[in-house]
């Protein structure tokens, strides 16, 4: 599975939200997350990858979380 | 030995701020506070200074415990926004009270209350037949910025006691500290001195908070440090009859519990009524759960606390009244 599936497949169950609706270019803003679910989002990842991830204001996107993963990979 | 909970007592001031109320003051709105906080109103001190919560949260826990205040060894109070910077929040209460025996404060921010139980548990370590008063008591609408919206909305005034006496309830507690300033300070006053020249000389008396930081230390750090007790005590998930968290964002409350696999119903809030009331919160909810019977004789609670620091604390209880 690839990154960016894991990230979609978490995202969906963690938010409720439809897999096929969530894209790499899907925005928080877009998907109705605030920044609180963004850490949760963020922390989620941290635990299913087994990574560290830094907060930036930068990752504003699924494509940017799925960048920061595969750098801290 | 440790000790064991004789009673308990909260007071709150009387004046209650909605979330409407809020929207007036500040941009923003009902369903945002509520979406993001799980906070509908809190109270706060209009009439009231803390040392009157602190003195009236002190008499009912003494009378829950069927003890007088001339009996007790020891007041401490947990908090950070006492009405003088010195005397300490215990020493006045010690005098409103009659009491004659030593009083201090205890500053861990919203980890207070847990703070104040691990030192008690060291006096009854040397002395186990003693009464001792915990006091958990903060005014937080004294420190926020109420022009600053995404804080003011957050907090409320309150305080909570407990009577501590001779037993062997506290199960295991573990604290923890990682010094840093900058996801959750209040600066002090600088008075008026005409010498001062730093940095923290220039800024303003008023809480400041990085929510996401916050966000993600407190979610951790409960999770690790309820973990850590429930190891230490050799007690299980199922074992826990309640956990009463720190009340400061209901989503970091369900976070943590979803992260802890623990049943949401042994989950205990009053977040929607009170809001976070900083070193109180805890001792709050023990009062107002213990006074609905919530608690049976035997239940496990697990208590656990995060805050400025940034301090975090759990603890296991045996509820034995």
């Amino acid at each position: 599975m690839s990154t960016l599936d894991k990230v979609v497949e978490i995202l969906a169950e963690a938010k409720d939200l439809k897999a096929d609706k969530i894209t790499e270019a899907s925005t928080w803003e877009e998907l109705g997350l605030d920044s609180l679910d963004t850490v949760e989002l963020v922390m989620n990842m941290e635990d299913a990858f087994g990574i560290s991830l830094e907060m930036t204001e930068d990752m504003k996107s699924v494509g940017d979380v799925v960048k920061a993963i595969e750098a801290a990979k | 030995m440790s000790f064991t909970i004789l009673g308990t007592g909260s007071a709150l001031p009387g004046h209650i701020v909605t979330n409407e109320d809020l929207s007036c003051m500040v941009d923003t709105s009902d369903e945002w506070i509520r979406s993001r906080t799980g906070i509908n109103q809190r109270r706060v001190c209009s009439g009231e200074s803390l040392t009157d919560l602190a003195y009236q949260a002190a008499l009912l826990a003494l009378e829950d415990s069927c003890c007088g205040a001339d009996e007790l060894d020891l007041i401490i109070c947990a908090t950070v926004s006492a009405d003088y910077v010195m005397p300490s929040l215990a020493c006045v209460l010690q005098a409103r009270l009659g009491a004659h025996c030593p009083a201090f404060d205890v500053n861990a921010a919203c980890t207070g209350f847990l703070y104040g139980l691990d030192i008690a548990a060291g006096y009854f370590a040397r002395n186990p037949q003693q009464k001792i008063l915990l006091v958990g008591a903060d005014a937080m609408s004294r420190l926020v910025d109420w022009q600053e919206r995404s804080t003011c909305v957050l907090f409320g005034d309150g305080a909570g006691a407990v009577v501590l006496g001779l037993g062997n309830d506290l199960l295991a507690i573990q604290l923890s500290a990682q010094g840093d300033i900058e996801p959750l300070y209040v600066p002090n006053s600088w008075g008026n001195s005409p010498f001062h020249q730093t940095k923290e000389s220039q800024q303003k008396p008023y809480l400041v908070m990085d929510g996401q930081e916050v966000f993600r230390f407190a979610v951790t750090s409960m999770v690790q440090t309820v973990e850590q007790v429930l190891h230490r005590a050799g007690v299980s998930k199922e074992e826990i009859a309640y956990l009463l968290p720190h009340q400061a964002n209901i989503r970091i409350i369900d976070a943590a519990v979803n992260r802890l696999k623990l049943p949401r119903e042994k989950c205990l809030t009053n977040i929607a009524l009170r809001g976070n009331t900083s070193a109180a919160c805890v001792a709050v909810l023990l009062d107002e759960q213990n006074r609905v019977g919530r608690f049976q004789k035997g239940d496990l609670l697990v208590l656990t606390a995060f805050g400025g620091g940034l301090t975090t604390g759990a603890c296991i209880l045996r509820w034995n009244k």
